[in-house]
């Protein structure tokens, strides 16, 4: 088990040494930069800032340099918001982010699980076509449309819900509801899938020749082995709620650290996008590592089970 | 061997049918569709916002231009970066795919452990950095070849490119599943005892064996590549103005929600008919799947 983490982590850096060098050459060799003005300053200005900035020298020295700051936990200071490091922008978005990202996981997970249960479960029913037309649908309709049309009836017709912003509890359900919906969707097909894989086997035989109700047999006995991979997809699951949460943030006007992407792209802030591509794969590769060990930890019990 | 063929399997569901009605008729519309509109509906008009009538069936937007006009054009570009991304993955999905499970071995575990960290990183986040990187330069690149048409399509072409280059991963993944599966069977064997080399038993064996699943995930990986190009276009880094694709049109549409007024056409059309299409290619993607599972022919 240690040696599997400990070979875990390795790669892990190693992920993450070649996404900080990527996007730090990608940002600073792509073209255009917020020092471009409509006049060319005088060279000695140019070198001024660029000094400021520690974009001196070569390219080398300038790689390294940021890589050794970056290490060190400093992400420097951000081009277009003046005089604030991109440490204290995150350090401001991200519990935004982090909040719509574990509700939206919450409701995926639990909707998504026990959709799938009941599905399996009335397999061959109109509950089963039902959930899965309706999965359906979940998938193939983008966030960026239920959003905007979850705000027009909720929000401005009905008048349940607040249509944008931040700050009320009731400010979270909307968005990440939006969110969850295709992962909701995508969990509850997995389930149902593993769930008509596990109740044929032969153990789930001898517990319904043992009497156990259905409903026993379903969420005490399969659940435990048809849930496996679900376990397994959470990895991609954490990965796009990630990415899908830039969406959501733009469409609800929230606050976080998605939007702070989106716009140092458009403004050119390379600080700013190395930071948010940083912390956003580091959280994403430490989340998959969190769920191999325990996709390790849940197989190993049930081979024990077996 | 009485056994249905898949298109005949495929045929006896109607849903499916219905699918791929509806996927001919949007390809078709988004071909012909701004040909047969009368002249001028793409043109910027004093007629803004008008709602939905009989000469505008989708109404007009913000610059007076006929809402239906715009879907049809979008509905080309989004269906030309589906398509043509899908096809890009497609190559390089099989080709890693039939590697990794042809070599076996530390080859296979190697590539695979590659394919676990690709679908575990932020994909479509390193993708935006490459596509804002790499954008200007191909432009400079056109205009030194004198490639003066290709300057205006530069962006749709890297957004291909790059779509095409992630979206592989499931693709690889079931074609070395595939691969593996076949490799163990015994014409493959006797095509090795006969001496046949490596890359004629690809070709002549594996290959012919894998079209059926690779057709499948071909069918599921178009809305994917839409899905992603409208997600880009959403937040204004894919497809630029004035051309439009369904995401653009949509970012649109959902700046235009307000308290006030709300131009619900904006956003209700270009939504429909976006997400039908999305819905047919999945249906038929998952109905495929099913008419070729084994499982499922008992």
């Amino acid at each position: 088990m240690t040696a599997f983490i400990l070979r875990r982590l390795v790669s892990m850096l190693l992920v993450l040494f070649c996404v900080v060098s990527l996007t730090f050459l990608l940002a600073r060799l792509a073209p255009g930069s917020p020092f471009d003005k409509e006049r060319t300053p005088p060279p000695w200005i140019k070198e001024r800032q660029l000094q400021k900035y520690q974009l001196n020298g070569t390219l080398w020295q300038q790689y390294t340099s940021y890589m050794r700051d970056v290490v060190h936990g400093n992400l420097r200071v951000s081009f277009r918001y003046r005089n604030r490091t991109v440490n204290e922008l995150l350090a401001q978005t991200l519990p935004v982010t982090a909040t719509i990202g574990l509700a939206a996981f919450l409701i995926a997970t639990t909707a998504g699980i026990w959709l799938g249960c009941l599905a399996a479960a009335r397999h061959h029913t109109p509950t089963d076509t039902g959930a899965m037309l309706g999965a359906l649908f979940a998938i193939s309709i983008p966030t960026f449309v239920t959003g905007p049309l979850l705000i027009l009836v909720f929000g401005l017709n009905l008048r349940w819900l607040p249509i944008g912003g931040w700050g009320n509890w009731s400010d979270i359900l909307l968005p990440a509801i939006t969110l969850a919906g295709p992962y909701t969707a995508y969990i509850a097909r997995i389930m149902r899938t593993g769930m008509l894989d596990v109740l044929g086997q032969d153990f789930i035989r001898t517990a319904r020749a043992k009497g156990l109700t259905e409903r026993k047999i379903v969420y005490k006995h399969a659940v435990k082995v048809a849930i496996l991979p679900v376990v397994s997809f959470l990895g991609p699951l954490a990965a796009n709620l990630l990415t899908g949460s830039i969406v959501i943030e733009t469409i609800f006007n929230i606050p976080g650290a998605g939007s702070f992407f989106v716009n140092s792209i458009l403004n050119k802030d390379m600080f700013l996008l190395c930071g948010v591509t940083i912390v956003y794969c580091t959280l994403l590769v430490g989340l998959n590592l969190c769920v191999d060990v325990a996709y390790t930890f849940l197989d190993r019990r049930i081979k024990l089970y077996e | 061997m009485n056994e249905p063929t898949v298109w005949q399997r495929l045929q006896k569901r109607n849903t499916a049918k219905l699918c791929l009605a509806i996927t001919a008729f949007v390809v078709l519309a988004a071909v012909a569709g701004p040909f047969l509109l009368p002249s001028g509906y793409g043109d910027l008009t004093s007629n803004q916002f008008a709602p939905p009538s009989l000469s505008h069936l989708f109404g007009t937007d913000l610059n007076g231009r006929d809402v239906l006009f715009r879907v049809l054009e979008g509905a080309r570009i989004s269906l030309l970066v589906g398509g043509a991304g899908a096809l890009i993955s497609f190559f390089v999905g099989t080709a890693y795919g039939l590697i990794s499970g042809y070599a076996g071995g530390k080859i296979d575990a190697f590539m695979m452990r590659g394919i676990e960290i690709l679908y575990s990183v932020p994909r479509l986040i390193i993708i935006l950095v490459f596509i804002n990187a790499f954008d200007s330069g191909l432009k400079h690149w056109f205009a030194a070849l004198h490639w003066d048409t290709f300057i205006a399509y530069s962006r749709i072409i890297i957004l291909i490119l790059c779509l095409g280059l992630i979206e592989w991963l499931t693709m690889a993944r079931i074609v070395r599943g595939q691969v593996l599966a076949l490799k163990s069977q015994q014409f493959v064997a006797a095509a090795r005892s006969l001496g046949q080399s490596h890359v004629k038993i690809v070709t002549r064996h594996l290959l012919p064996n894998l079209v059926g699943v690779v057709v499948v995930y071909l069918t599921l990986t178009i809305p994917a590549v839409i899905m992603d190009e409208s997600f880009l276009s959403f937040l204004g880094l894919g497809i630029q103005a004035p051309q439009a694709s369904w995401g653009s049109l949509l970012s649109d549409g959902a700046q235009v929600i307000n308290p006030v007024r709300s131009y619900w056409w904006l956003l209700v059309f270009p939504a429909a008919v976006m997400s039908s299409t999305l819905l047919a290619f999945n249906f038929l993607g998952d109905a495929l799947r099913d008419a070729l599972d084994p499982r499922q022919r008992k």
